[in-house]
């Protein structure tokens, strides 16, 4: 879990686990509001604010032909608009709260329109600083965030061709079907997963698996893009700037994650940016030696795959576990990507699930093997992994990913068919060849002639 | 020896294309052009505002080809470009004087494919 524990004796009661006694012998401490932690947080929120948008539809936008770059562009930036609604009605509330619509699985409607949090409320959440707390609200709007971002990622399994009110529809419905109980479940304190142990320091599982998982079933059940080969990206250097863009905004996703501006958040700067460089240089020197040379659309993607990886581990491992998931990741993710993928045929357009997914599911198995005990020694907790004698960890890890494989799958494949059932999933293929921008949206991103 | 030009809509290139290399035309040239025949134009909305008018975005393909490939090119042409509306383009065909290969020096027939 990310850890989240509570300050405030009974303010939720957790009776009897050994987290609820550890959090509260540390609650004697008197819960205030910390202007520090506070200021880093509302910084931390704007940062992965910034991924989403401009970050990933740079980054997107930049891998498709010309004709689709506003539609993915477009895609990012309603998100963003769509998810921060939906979340202060419902999903803040249905994700986070104590009560029990489905016991450990989903909350309940008390904090609809984050209603009953006034302004100068404590947030009963913390990580490593149980007595300075940020605001309610604070919390609230920095688990926003990582809401848009999640189904946003997603965007690069179906892009270039679906429809522009079906990704709509869906962006709704994978919210609240998906999205929502997984965060539940794995970081709420009642949470089925969380009361187990789990460890997902900033949403490698909760994030990066899931959408990675929402991608993989996506692009098999929306189809290949029409056309005679390979699709040239339009334009690289936005790629590349958005992955550098994303690569900034993921201190804030990770070391925000610590929701104090204190040492842990050191770590997870030291180790989220050792992983993104480690994965970066890795990459060019696996397209080096299979593809003759070190390309700018390799490191960008890298890059991204290492920061996916360190995410769930990035508060938990030392700088030698960052250096090991970030190669690991690169390895890993060139292969699927490279070869696997062409390989088993499916049109992952943009590689959400070969760079997310894959490195998701590797940087969340990785923490149940390096967590290193040393570096929560300070803050009351004790989180080792296998390598550091406890092999217990390594299996909640797994049970984690399979359940939001499971979730991811399950979810994702039902909200599509209904959807396709509904007013069809995919764009005709004329709108497909005339390309999305000025079929959806009747605007284009290019002029030839002024 | 013929000169083929021939323009298209945009999103029907690909089609053209596979038109073209299963009549074995393998040589051609495509430039992104804009103008308008007889349809009007393109509307586009910015802010709100409908525009319409524009001039619209074509393909001109450049095809050289020796007298037995005219007509399947035509063809070839046609097939992947039709779709019955008015905007699917033409194809112009000119006499063509003299060709050179300019890395070994050729001139005519030989020159083209």
């Amino acid at each position: 879990m990310k850890r989240f524990r509570k300050a405030m004796v009974g303010f939720f009661a957790l009776g009897g686990l050994p987290l609820a006694a550890q959090a509260s012998a540390r609650g004697a401490v008197m819960p205030f509001l910390s202007p520090g932690n506070t200021a880093w947080v509302i910084v931390a929120t704007a940062l992965v604010m910034f991924m989403t948008m401009p970050a990933l539809g740079m980054f997107y936008g930049g891998l498709v032909r010309k004709k689709n770059v506003l539609n993915t562009l477009m895609q990012c930036f309603i998100t963003l608009a769509v998810v921060s609604t939906l979340w202060v009605a419902f999903g803040y509330t249905l994700a986070f709260s104590d009560g029990e619509l489905i016991p450990g699985v989903l909350g309940d409607f008390k904090w609809a329109f984050l209603s009953g949090i006034p302004p100068d409320a404590l947030s009963p959440y913390f990580v490593s600083d149980p007595g300075g707390r940020i605001p309610h609200l604070l919390f609230a709007m920095f688990q926003c965030m990582f809401a848009v971002i999640t189904p946003a990622l997603i965007i690069g399994a179906f892009a270039e061709r679906m429809k522009f009110s079906s990704f709509l529809a869906f962006t709704v419905a994978w919210l609240f079907l998906v999205y929502v109980p997984l965060a539940h479940m794995v970081w709420s304190t009642n949470g089925w997963l969380c009361r187990m142990g789990v460890m997902d320091f900033a949403g490698g599982i909760v994030v990066h698996v899931n959408a990675g998982i929402a991608a993989l079933v996506t692009a098999l059940f929306i189809g290949r893009r029409r056309a005679l080969k390979a699709f040239p990206p339009h334009n690289l250097p936005f790629t590349l700037i958005g992955s550098a863009m994303l690569w900034f905004g993921w201190f804030g996703f990770n070391a925000g994650s610590s929701l104090a501006a204190d040492g842990l958040a050191a770590n997870s700067l030291v180790t989220t940016n050792t992983a993104a460089a480690v994965a970066a240089i890795v990459w060019a020197i696996a397209d080096r030696l299979v593809n003759g040379k070190a390309t700018i659309l390799g490191v960008a993607t890298g890059a991204v795959a290492g920061l996916a990886a360190i995410t769930p581990a990035a508060g938990f491992v030392n700088v030698g576990g960052a250096f090991f998931i970030g190669a690991a990741s690169s390895v890993v993710c060139f292969f699927m990507v490279s070869f696997v993928k062409a390989r088993l045929g499916y049109d992952d357009a943009l590689d959400a699930f070969g760079c997310h997914g894959v490195g998701g599911l590797l940087g969340s198995l990785c923490t149940g093997l390096l967590a290193d005990p040393e570096i929560w020694k300070a803050y009351g907790g004790g989180h080792a992994g296998l390598m550091y004698g406890n092999p217990r960890q390594f299996f909640v890890q797994a049970l984690a990913c399979a359940v939001s494989i499971a979730l991811a799958l399950v979810g994702t494949a039902l909200i599509l068919k209904v959807i396709d059932l509904l007013v069809g999933v995919r764009v005709d293929s004329t709108a497909e060849a005339m390309g999305l921008d000025i079929t959806q949206h009747e605007e284009r991103a290019y002029t030839v002639i002024e | 020896m013929k000169m083929i030009v021939a323009i298209i809509q945009p999103y029907k290139l690909e089609e053209v294309k596979e038109a073209l290399y299963a009549a074995e035309v393998n040589l051609i040239t495509v430039s992104e052009v804009l103008g308008h025949g007889r349809q009007g134009g393109v509307a586009e909305i910015y802010r709100g505002n409908k525009e319409t008018g524009n001039l619209l975005r074509k393909i001109r393909l450049e095809i050289a080809v020796n007298e037995n490939y005219v007509e399947k090119t035509i063809e070839a042409i046609q097939a992947g470009a039709r779709t019955g509306e008015v905007g699917d383009g033409k194809i112009f065909v000119y006499d063509l004087a003299a060709v050179v290969r300019i890395r070994t020096g050729e001139r005519g027939n030989e020159a083209i494919g």
